[in-house]
């Protein structure tokens, strides 16, 4: 049970995934018919790899969320264990505080 | 009262699509049960994530259970979906005043008394805040010796003084696509590590933006990153440059997205200035 489902449960969540820290290759999903899960994770992935670089260097320590707002939608990311990624892909009306929690959830899960 | 919220949560029950749900939860709120209020107006959400009253509503309630943080992330909201929506200009002005922010309360306040002229709540609020900004206003400090005059106009270097004052903030970095600072330090760090983030964050932009476009998601507006100590946040003045303003984790991400919009106007105008 990775708990993906009841993201994507929320409204305006298009998918949610975990994919692997280091290559993005996704281990579970749950996507709409329309969304790449692959290529959300590969994107989501390198874009979290710089910022976490980033955060680093400005000594800030590992990231513990990531949102990136768009005119359209929104993608957010969090840690889920040491080795992957919690990913989710949303509409822009999508209530981020709502899937913020609901991610930390299942990150735990996952971890 | 009680029996009011019996007929509104039967009426509910019958119909869960109805709006009723906010005249319920608000009366859950000032009847005191709280949890209760809260399962209502996320019930709500979950129906109509874009109706800003629902998020006005969840932020009252939150308010009541002391959670301010989260409320100001939903009169937030509210604001997105409802620039106008005096309730969440109200709420947020609430906020400001708590942590002490009296111009922005000030701000929030008027906005406020526009959208709802005829409160009296909100026309005794800025009644407190004017009277408390006059008291902080101090006596004019005695004349200081004649500035320098001002240098030739020349190529801007991050070590020059900007004339915005925004950007006099010591964590923010404007940075170009080949990553090179710009303007700006984290003065927590020291120059040396600002160079170094302002290098990591090249081509952060190009790639915030080809994903948006490649996931459909239009374009890129900003990146809020979270660590457990500094809240980052990311936005694009310019195609060609991005601009990083770093907080303590311990401030609302919310309100520094508040604020954002100031810096990249700043940000903007400083390039002019500068190219």
């Amino acid at each position: 049970m990775t708990g993906l489902d009841t993201l994507t449960g929320i409204p305006g969540v298009r998918g949610a995934m975990l994919a692997n820290r280091d290559d993005g290759i996704v281990v579970a999903e749950s996507v709409r018919e329309d969304v790449d899960g692959a290529a959300v994770a590969a994107l989501a992935t390198s874009l979290a790899r710089r910022l976490e670089a980033a955060a680093r260097s400005a000594q800030g320590g590992s990231t513990t969320f990531l949102h990136l707002q768009a005119t359209d939608g929104a993608l957010l990311v969090a840690p889920a264990g040491p080795e992957l990624l919690l990913i989710v892909i949303a509409d822009k009306g999508v209530n981020v505080g709502r899937a913020r929690l609901e991610m930390a959830r299942v990150a735990e899960l996952a971890a | 009262m009680s029996d009011e919220i019996r007929r509104l949560t039967a009426e509910l029950a019958a119909d869960p699509g109805s709006l009723v749900f906010l005249r319920l939860g608000e009366m859950l709120r000032q009847a005191g049960r709280l949890e209760a209020a809260a399962k209502v107006a996320i019930q709500g959400l979950s129906r109509y994530p874009d109706l800003p009253g629902a998020h006005d509503l969840y932020a009252r309630v939150l308010v009541d259970h002391q959670d301010f943080e989260s409320a100001f992330d939903e009169w937030d909201m509210t604001l997105r979906l409802d620039p106008n929506h005096g309730g969440a200009h109200k709420g947020i002005a609430f906020l400001f005043w708590k942590a002490g922010d009296l111009q922005s309360a000030l701000r929030h306040l008027n906005a406020a008394a526009d959208d709802l002229p005829g409160d009296g709540q909100i026309a005794a609020a800025l009644t407190r805040v004017r009277a408390r900004l006059a008291e902080l206003e101090k006596p004019a400090p005695p004349p200081a010796p004649a500035p320098p005059p001002e240098p030739a106009a020349g190529p801007s270097t991050p070590a020059e003084a900007p004339r915005d004052d925004i950007l006099r903030d010591e964590g923010l970095l404007l940075v170009d696509a080949a990553g090179l600072r710009l303007l700006g330090t984290l003065s927590s760090v020291g120059d040396g590590i600002a160079d170094q983030v302002a290098a990591d964050l090249a081509g952060v932009s190009r790639e915030a933006a080809r994903a948006a476009r490649l996931l459909e998601l239009g374009e890129w507006r900003t990146i809020a990153v979270e660590s457990p100590t500094a809240n980052y946040f990311l936005a694009p003045p310019t195609d060609e440059t991005l601009l990083l303003i770093v907080r303590s984790a311990t401030l609302p991400m919310g309100r520094i997205a508040l604020g954002t919009g100031r810096a990249v106007e700043a940000a903007r105008r400083w390039l002019e200035t500068a190219g």
